[in-house]
């Protein structure tokens, strides 16, 4: 008897370097075609929407459909239009500064400003965000000081980190924004922990969990989902796939022919699947989510579709793996791009107040980071005192780090 | 002092344990107790009994067979402001649970620039002599201490499991609290063939029924002798003790209870008086926790040492079944290494 023999199978992204990008596999739906559910719905009855996309902002930058009801107030868009444009610019900058050798390391959020943004919004005051490493737009909306950024990312004497930590890798308890970890996923498990003990105290804070496409793979997100389920966790669960994990695409971390929404489904997690720069769609389902959860009904799951416009990192060259027009393409276009048409729609902005505010925005980020200079850069090599090295480790220092200290001669 | 006229009766480890999490329930509303099969059932090793049923499901919980989302949850919990004590159910299912353990509680206070904490307590019953085989019986604790940022703890009798135990809840750093198992029901010798005794037994199974501690970094020493220091924690020191009767040796026997940090004043200041050491532990030699110990005694002693270091330790295999008391360092071996400490050169 002859048999067939077997085939391996690896998933390989449409377009490579030099050819175009077969975006048909993203499961678009036009805006305002998903149903609003209410916010007490049972996780099974979800999954249209975890395979389907929630849009609010149609091509002519309308707001339609259930998902346009109880938006975001006029106040609610100019501050995050604002706080887009203050994340782009931020990032342009310290993207230049890298280059500039003024700090070591940087990773821009180019094209996903809309989702953190949307809902660090959408949350209160004292809700906890775990986050990744590209939600930058979460202390800018709240308006953590870019000096105090700056600082960290150029490792300086107002490092709020004393240098410790790679660039980008925050910490803002003030702002509900957990200290980053290089190691992915770690936090989505701990931001159910944090919504569990919210529970338990009987408290009305909620957390989110922040995490990539490609982080998915990891056995902490798979924990997190459980966790959720289990314990009917306060959390809105953030996955942003931006279609590529450095240089991997989607599909190599589970998204061929399914969404990342539906794996929410089977663990028992309402899952919704959202256009990412959609800023009014973005707001709605963070309300929704954190609705649900402050109301004891339990986790949601939030797949925002998005595009991760910019390299991975100032250490990354995108040019080898994929096209380099590859955002022109991409059918969700860039979020800034797309509030701005809405706003200009309803009348409550124009394109001269968009130019005024870059503008503004621009000359405020340079003096900042001439201030933030100031201060050293891992150009000058002005950092912390080197003792602080050795503080921290543990609450009190023990006798082997003070010893360890003298050694150095610190 | 005041921890004298504590009203005290017999308790065997289980017990001592299950006491410290029950003072430490009712003292401090954010400290909750969860891992596998320890809400309603007690715990596989009885340490989390009636707990549940005195403080609730919002206090005494079980959780998914999930290593990692245990102690990722309990980061959590401790960043919101509580104060988790979670059980791995073995030392030897930890493993998954090693990025959070390692890459996040150890760092989330160093990496925030004290701006997090993470005040968690890890139990793990650890240890072999009891045929575990190889994932009931492991002794990971060199796993722990290489991390910085954690502290490691073992105790070895239930006077100190209880007030090792309630320091480690208060202690604000991440704590691995492992407890030989070998050690629940009474102490242990090694010599396997001869019946257990109870803790009701041994002067230490006597334990204050309320609130005490026992400090962290400090080492007990469990005997004096002026021979020989003997370095040991948990079910070795019991092996050392009727090790040295057997030799005829009069040994310090320092059960460090702290293994990391540790107090290094008490173990300098015996090997300054014996110039002599052995190290024992039971989980494997090379990159064990008894190489740190010889390092940090040739350091400091060099010029006081009289013979070289010994050490005695499991085999560098993992731990067998049917070979358990060829394995397991037991009295013969270890009183072997106490008279080879005093071998002419």
């Amino acid at each position: 008897m002859t048999q067939t023999p077997l085939k391996f199978y690896v998933p390989e992204p449409s377009g490579r370097p030099g050819q175009a990008t077969d975006f048909s596999y993203l499961r678009l739906q036009p805006a305002g075609a998903a149903r609003k559910p209410p916010i007490d719905t049972i996780p099974y009855d979800t999954r249209d929407l975890a395979l389907g996309l929630i849009r609010v902002l149609d091509e002519d930058g309308h707001a339609v459909g259930p998902w346009a009801e109880d938006g975001p107030d006029e106040a609610t868009l100019r501050k995050g239009m604002l706080a887009m444009i203050k994340t782009r610019i931020f990032d342009a900058r310290m993207v230049i500064a890298q280059r500039q050798k003024k700090c070591s390391f940087y990773m821009q959020c180019l094209g996903e400003e809309a989702i953190a943004i949307g809902q660090s919004l959408a949350l209160q005051p004292g809700d906890m965000h775990f986050p990744s490493y590209r939600q930058q737009g979460l202390l800018i909306a709240q308006d953590y000081p870019l000096f105090d950024m700056m600082c960290q990312i150029f490792s300086n004497d107002k490092d709020p980190l004393k240098g410790r930590q790679l660039p980008v890798l925050y910490s803002v308890p003030d702002k509900g924004f957990f200290t980053l970890s290089g190691n992915l996923a770690t936090q989505v498990p701990q931001a159910v922990g944090w919504a569990m003990a919210s529970a338990i105290k009987g408290d009305t804070r909620i957390a989110a969990g922040w995490v990539g496409d490609g982080a998915t793979a990891e056995s902490d997100y798979q924990t997190a989902l459980l966790f959720a389920h289990v314990y009917r966790a306060p959390v809105i669960l953030n996955v942003i796939n931006n279609q590529w994990a450095i240089s991997t695409f989607q599909a190599v971390a589970g998204g061929e022919g399914i969404t990342l929404a539906a794996r929410g489904i089977g663990s028992n997690v309402a899952s919704l699947r959202v256009d990412g720069n959609d800023f009014l769609a973005v707001y709605a389902a963070s309300r929704w989510a954190a609705n649900r959860a402050r109301n004891n009904f339990g986790a949601t799951l939030i797949e925002w579709v998005s595009y991760r416009a910019g390299p991975h990192s100032t250490s990354d060259d995108p040019s080898k793996y994929r096209p380099a027009d590859d955002w022109s393409r991409f059918p969700l276009g860039d979020p800034i791009v797309r509030l701005k048409q809405h706003m200009i729609v309803r009348g409550i902005w124009s394109e001269q107040e968009h130019q005024e505010a870059q503008k503004a925005c621009e000359a405020d980020i340079v003096a900042t980071q001439k201030k933030a200079e100031s201060h050293g850069t891992m150009a000058t090599g002005r950092t912390s005192s080197v003792a602080t090295m050795f503080e921290d480790v543990y609450k009190e220092m023990p006798g082997h780090l003070r010893q360890q200290r003298q050694e150095l001669g610190v | 002092m005041a921890q004298e006229k504590l009203k005290t009766r017999p308790m065997t480890m289980i017990q001592a344990l299950r006491s410290a999490m029950d003072i430490m329930l009712e003292r401090d509303d954010n400290v909750v107790v969860f891992g596998e099969d320890v809400g309603y059932f007690g715990g596989v090793f009885r340490c989390t009994e009636g707990l549940q049923a005195k403080y609730g499901h919002n206090r005494v919980f079980d959780a998914p067979i999930s290593e990692s989302g245990i102690v990722a949850a309990a980061i959590g919990m401790g960043a919101y402001g509580l104060r988790p004590v979670v059980e791995i159910q073995f030392a030897d299912y930890f493993y998954p649970a090693a990025d959070q353990i390692f890459s996040e509680a150890a760092r989330v206070r160093y990496r925030s620039a004290g701006g997090y904490s993470a005040p968690l307590t890890i139990r793990m019953p650890c240890g072999g002599g009891i045929f575990g085989g190889q994932t009931h019986s492991q002794s990971p604790e060199a796993l722990f201490t290489h991390v910085s940022g954690l502290r490691t703890v073992m105790p070895s009798n239930p006077y100190d499991a209880k007030g090792l135990l309630i320091s480690s809840i208060e202690n604000d750093d991440p704590v691995i609290f492992l407890e030989p198992k070998r050690l629940y029901n009474g102490p242990f010798d090694g010599h396997h063939d001869q019946p257990v005794v109870p803790w009701s037994k041994h002067p230490l199974g006597n334990v204050p029924e309320g609130y005490y501690t026992v400090p962290l970094d400090k080492a007990s020493l469990y005997r004096e002798g002026r021979e020989l220091t003997v370095l040991t924690y948990g079910t070795m020191v019991y092996v050392a003790e009727v090790a040295a009767q057997e030799a005829g040796i009069e040994a310090d026997i320092i059960d460090l209870r702290s293994l990391w940090p540790l107090d290094l004043d008490t173990i300098l200041a015996s090997v300054r008086k014996t110039g002599r050491c052995v190290v024992l532990h039971e989980a494997t030699r090379t990159g064990g926790f008894g190489a740190e110990l010889c390092s940090l005694v040739q350091e400091h002693c060099f010029y006081y040492l009289e013979a070289p270091i010994e050490r005695v330790t499991g085999w560098d295999t993992p731990y067998p079944h049917s070979h358990e008391w060829a394995y397991f360092p037991g009295p013969k071996r270890v009183a072997e290494a106490f008279k080879r400490a005093f071998r002419e050169a």
